[in-house]
């Protein structure tokens, strides 16, 4: 039920700020349509624990600004390596240790290692996930595990 | 300055459909055409700015919205080869 | 004066993000499989889409344009990684090897 809530609130705020009427007679009707699109949530069953993380928000401030330096970084890497003549890549395919417990966790890693330019996830088996990196620094950098603790620590135990 | 960022997303768009063209697989065609769309995105925003119409920006994010759709919907047809295909029951699913 | 140094700034933003776009169009024609290609696509759909976001963000000010650039700008981050997933799951089971440097670990 928490989660229904804040969906829709977050819907309706959605609304308000991309419709730009403020009008009552819009305000119901977007009322109307949060409702209805909160509804089919429910029914679905996507409005849960999993579908809506707001338990990690306060997280996020941390973990956001970390991934985004990562992958400015890493762009400036990958940059580098398509600009020079010699076309110095290494692709390999290598598996790391995803030591999150639930499957949000495992997404939100796999999707920060696609995220980063010069490695991209490729298949999820079991605690595995199949990388490939372009340059064997990168994959040297994804084994060292940095960013495997840090999303850890950002989904928290569970 | 707008129109240089305008060019650069056009060279852009131009050296994705090279790779469109000539794409191996059709996943390479499908990549290129991913790219085309989010710089379709980026080009429709720049040009609400350089034509001073910012109503443009709403149609980048729809567009933005139906492109990743779209992107889904041909990768699962070419996977399974309709786009009907019901995903695994949930009873299945709630077991693993 | 802080209005000409956020033009400037915008100006910066928007022209590396262009040139990051371009590095990552030849990037995808240069780089030799499909696998490899992705990393390409990542650089064009990260900080050349982010840069030239954030330029015009610069430009728009505080208003409901930013809102919507945030927007654009966060969707796209979100959707990016998850279609190139989808793509690289696709593309290996529709039997594409990626090629690989001679010593692999």
């Amino acid at each position: 039920m928490p989660h229904a809530i804040s969906l829709a609130f977050i819907c309706f705020a959605l609304w308000l700020l991309l419709s730009g009427h403020y009008v009552p007679l819009m305000l119901v009707l977007g009322l109307l349509a949060t409702l209805f699109v909160v509804a089919i949530a429910v029914r679905m069953e996507i409005s849960n624990r999993e579908g809506q993380p707001i338990h990690l928000l306060p997280m996020v401030l941390s973990y956001w600004p970390w991934l985004l330096w990562e992958i400015v970084k890493a762009n400036f890497v990958v940059a580098r390596c398509i600009l020079t003549p010699a076309l110095p890549i290494k692709p390999t395919l290598i598996k790391v240790k995803a030591s999150q417990k639930s499957r949000l966790g495992k997404v939100v890693y796999a999707n920060s290692i696609t995220l980063t330019p010069g490695t991209v996830s490729i298949d999820i088996k079991g605690n595995e996930i199949e990388v490939h990196a372009l340059t064997r620094t990168a994959a040297q950098d994804l084994k060292r595990g940095h960013m495997d603790r840090r999303v850890t620590k950002f989904v928290g135990s569970n | 300055m707008f129109v240089a960022a305008t060019t650069a997303i056009l060279i852009t768009m131009a050296l994705a459909l090279v790779r469109a063209l000539l794409g191996p697989t059709v996943y390479d065609r499908i990549l290129a055409v991913n790219m085309f769309n989010t710089k379709t995105v980026l080009l429709i925003a720049v040009l609400g700015f350089l034509s001073g119409r910012p109503n443009f920006l709403d149609i980048a994010l729809v567009y933005a919205l139906i492109a990743f759709i779209s992107t889904i919907a041909v990768l699962k047809f070419f996977e399974y080869g309709d786009l009907g295909q019901s995903r695994p029951s949930r009873a299945k699913r709630r077991q693993t | 004066m802080t209005m000409a140094a956020i033009d400037v700034l915008s100006w910066i933003c928007l022209v590396t993000g262009g040139f990051f776009g371009i590095v990552g169009g030849i990037g995808l024609l240069r780089l030799p499989d499909l696998f490899s290609r992705f990393h390409a696509a990542g650089v064009t759909d990260t900080l050349g889409a982010g840069l030239i976001l954030i330029g015009l963000m610069l430009q728009a000010g505080w208003s409901l344009i930013t809102i919507k650039l945030v927007l654009i700008l966060g969707f796209g981050l979100f959707t990016s990684p998850t279609a190139t997933h989808a793509l690289a799951k696709a593309a290996l089971h529709g039997k594409v090897k990626p090629r690989l440097s001679r010593k692999g670990t």
